[in-house]
């Protein structure tokens, strides 16, 4: 460096601590050498993070959020969405790209936390990294959720009315609680307002500042690894980790390989499929909300499908309290459930590598379940598999088994027949 | 502060005063904020009731109005549809109308002032989807090959018989609202406002 360049880098750090940052989350901030393909979601999940907020400032530059007919008798909000789509050069690109943003951010968040359950990634000392993940995905809920109500057609319409209407099942507050987040005793134009407020502003900045507290607390114990061994407890003599590299050069070239493969099927889809088949942007959604016509089959977005075959799967009334009420705290539960994994888990090994039967069938079933209550949370209540086995009875098994995988966590985790674990990490 | 230090309690209790004092304008500036959530004074207002008539329903046919921007059907009952409610007496959770779901008025067996006319919002007592009419009967009705009649909602399977009450164990709590609602003449329903039949 100049010795001009390299006295204006002095005059900044004496004011500001840019050298010492970029030397400890980057340059010196020495990660496991051994992460291997379930590590690209983080950094991959900070990149659609960006492409949201990028491509939402744009979008919000031509979308209305204005439920009142215009003169061809169709909601203001409905068609500044298909305005943006015909007519503002790019625009279609810029939605779509969005939208299917949205889809991509839940599939490498679910990828990274799945992660997290196969190395133990969310072990001692590393619990409060977890949980600021389990708040960024309450967030992402809420913000995923939000969105889906700006475009104003039938399953945003329809979607919110349901959605909102679980809490009115909280008792004693909860009637007014809805009608407190609505706005109005029905969804309507005060509805869509104050949705569009909160996942252009409020939700994003929580969401920033989760991620930017789910870093720090991660820069601040380090990284665990698919050995899930400590790496600080073998240092060498300059006090580096024996098998940690510096983040810079070498993940950061790592991760943008990820990014590259990340881009060529975000680009595929975005181009081919944005529709995704109907399961990233829902056939009903094209058209505009009716508020007096419930199309006849609805169900969330595909991301949400696991959560609402645990609210559907309760229908018995328990001590006094009405079934919707059991339903809505069977999902509730299903995401806080989360946030207790570090302290259910008993193993004496984080790594799935140094894991028994137990933990490897378990978590096989787990994942399983996940996938079919998903699946099922997408068709009517009267599905039946191949026309024979009736859905509603599976998805009320595997939503137990949901439930039961976590809570009976601490006697198998404890019992199972661990290997033992390298001292050192094994590449 | 170093231990031995006293704690000066005069300006303890100063610092109490003012800590309180800040925390009561803190909750005094959160009211217009959590006000401005609930429904504005416009939202509040447009519950006008609506003047229908039904002189054009048909046996066996319904229609929908809009009614404080929720769907409310009118449906005229045949002899069969009404027969179907003495059936489904002892598959419904509340054959009497216990819960409060109705105007005295309608707190009978057809839940209606005329037996034929059923006046209902049409939002589940679920979750606020609309239901979907299945006024056939048995397997043609895509519901069960015992089905009486009645609707299916959409959202998460509740099923309601011709008189809006809800079947046993469905997620639905409660059987379907009957609006307030009054004759102005025979074929003309006022919805909204209560009145003798």
């Amino acid at each position: 460096m100049t010795t001009k360049a390299q006295a204006v880098l002095d005059w900044v750090d004496a004011r500001f601590p840019l050298t010492s940052s970029i030397k400890g989350h980057l340059t010196e901030y020495y990660a496991p050498k051994n992460f291997n393909f379930w590590y690209f979601f983080g950094s991959l999940a900070l990149l659609v993070l960006v492409i949201q907020i990028v491509t939402g400032i744009f979008l919000v530059m031509h979308y209305k959020p204005d439920a009142a007919l215009n003169a061809s008798g169709i909601p203001a909000a409905f068609a500044s969405v298909e305005y943006i789509m015909r007519d503002v050069p790019g625009g279609w690109i810029i939605r779509y790209l969005h939208s299917t943003g949205a889809s991509a951010f839940f599939v490498v968040v679910y990828l990274h936390m799945f992660r997290g359950l196969l190395y133990g990634s969310y072990r001692k000392p590393r619990e409060l990294i977890w949980v600021f993940g389990t708040l960024i995905f309450l967030a992402l809920m809420a913000e995923a959720f939000m969105g889906y109500l700006l475009p104003w057609g039938q399953m945003s319409f329809w979607g919110a009315q349901v959605i909102v209407n679980l809490f009115s099942a909280i008792p004693v507050i909860g009637p007014d609680l809805s009608i407190v987040i609505r706005g109005d005793f029905v969804v309507s134009d005060a509805t869509l307002n104050r949705f569009f407020s909160f996942h252009v502003i409020a939700v994003p900045l929580i969401l920033i500042g989760l991620v930017v507290a789910h870093i720090v607390a991660l820069h601040e114990v380090g990284s665990n690894n698919p050995d899930g061994v400590e790496i600080k407890k073998k240092k060498g003599a300059d006090g580096h980790p024996l098998d940690g590299i510096p983040f810079h050069p070498y993940y950061t070239v790592k991760d943008i390989v990820g990014v590259v493969g990340f881009l060529i099927v975000f680009s595929f889809i975005v181009f081919f499929a944005p529709e995704g088949g109907g399961y990233f942007l829902e056939y009903n959604n094209f058209i505009p909300a009716d508020p007096l016509k419930t199309p006849p089959h609805i169900a969330p977005v595909w991301y949400f499908t696991p959560f609402y075959s645990l609210l559907r799967a309760m229908v018995w009334p328990l001590f006094g309290l009405d079934a919707k009420f059991w339903g809505v705290v069977a999902m509730g539960a299903g995401v806080v459930i989360l946030a207790f994994l570090p302290w259910l888990d008993r193993s004496p090994v984080k790594s799935i590598r140094y894991r028994g039967p137990i933990y490897k069938s378990l978590l096989t079933l787990f994942v399983i379940a996940f996938g079919i209550l998903g699946f099922l949370g997408t068709k009517p209540p009267s599905y039946a598999f191949f026309g024979v086995i009736p859905g509603a009875p599976v998805a009320q098994l595997f939503s137990l088994y949901y439930f039961l995988f976590f809570i009976t966590m601490p006697w198998w985790s404890k019992m199972d027949k661990c290997k033992p674990e390298p001292e050192r990490v094994t590449g | 502060m170093s231990v031995d230090q006293k704690m000066d309690g005069g300006r303890r209790q100063l610092l109490l005063a003012t800590s309180a004092a800040g925390g009561v304008a803190a909750v005094a500036v959160a009211v217009p904020f959590v006000g401005s959530l609930t429904p504005s004074e416009r939202a509040k207002a447009a519950g006008a009731p609506v003047e229908v008539d039904i002189s054009k329903l048909q046996p066996g046919q319904m229609m929908t109005v809009e009614w404080r921007g929720k769907p409310v059907w009118i449906i005229n009952r045949t002899k069969e549809m009404l027969d179907s409610l003495k059936k489904t007496d002892e598959l419904v959770s509340d054959p009497n109308s216990d819960k409060p779901q109705q105007p005295a008025y309608a707190k009978n067996e057809t839940r209606s002032i005329k037996p034929e006319i059923m006046v209902a919002v049409g939002i589940c007592t679920h979750l606020g989807c609309s239901p979907s009419d299945k006024f056939k009967t048995g397997a043609e009705s895509g519901v069960s090959a015992d089905w009486p009649g009645g609707f299916l909602c959409p959202c998460h399977g509740s099923t309601f018989d011709l008189a809006g009450r809800v079947f046993k164990n469905k997620p639905a709590p409660d059987n379907l609202e009957v609006p307030p609602h009054k004759y102005l003449a025979d074929t003309k329903i006022l919805i909204g406002e209560d009145g003798k039949a």
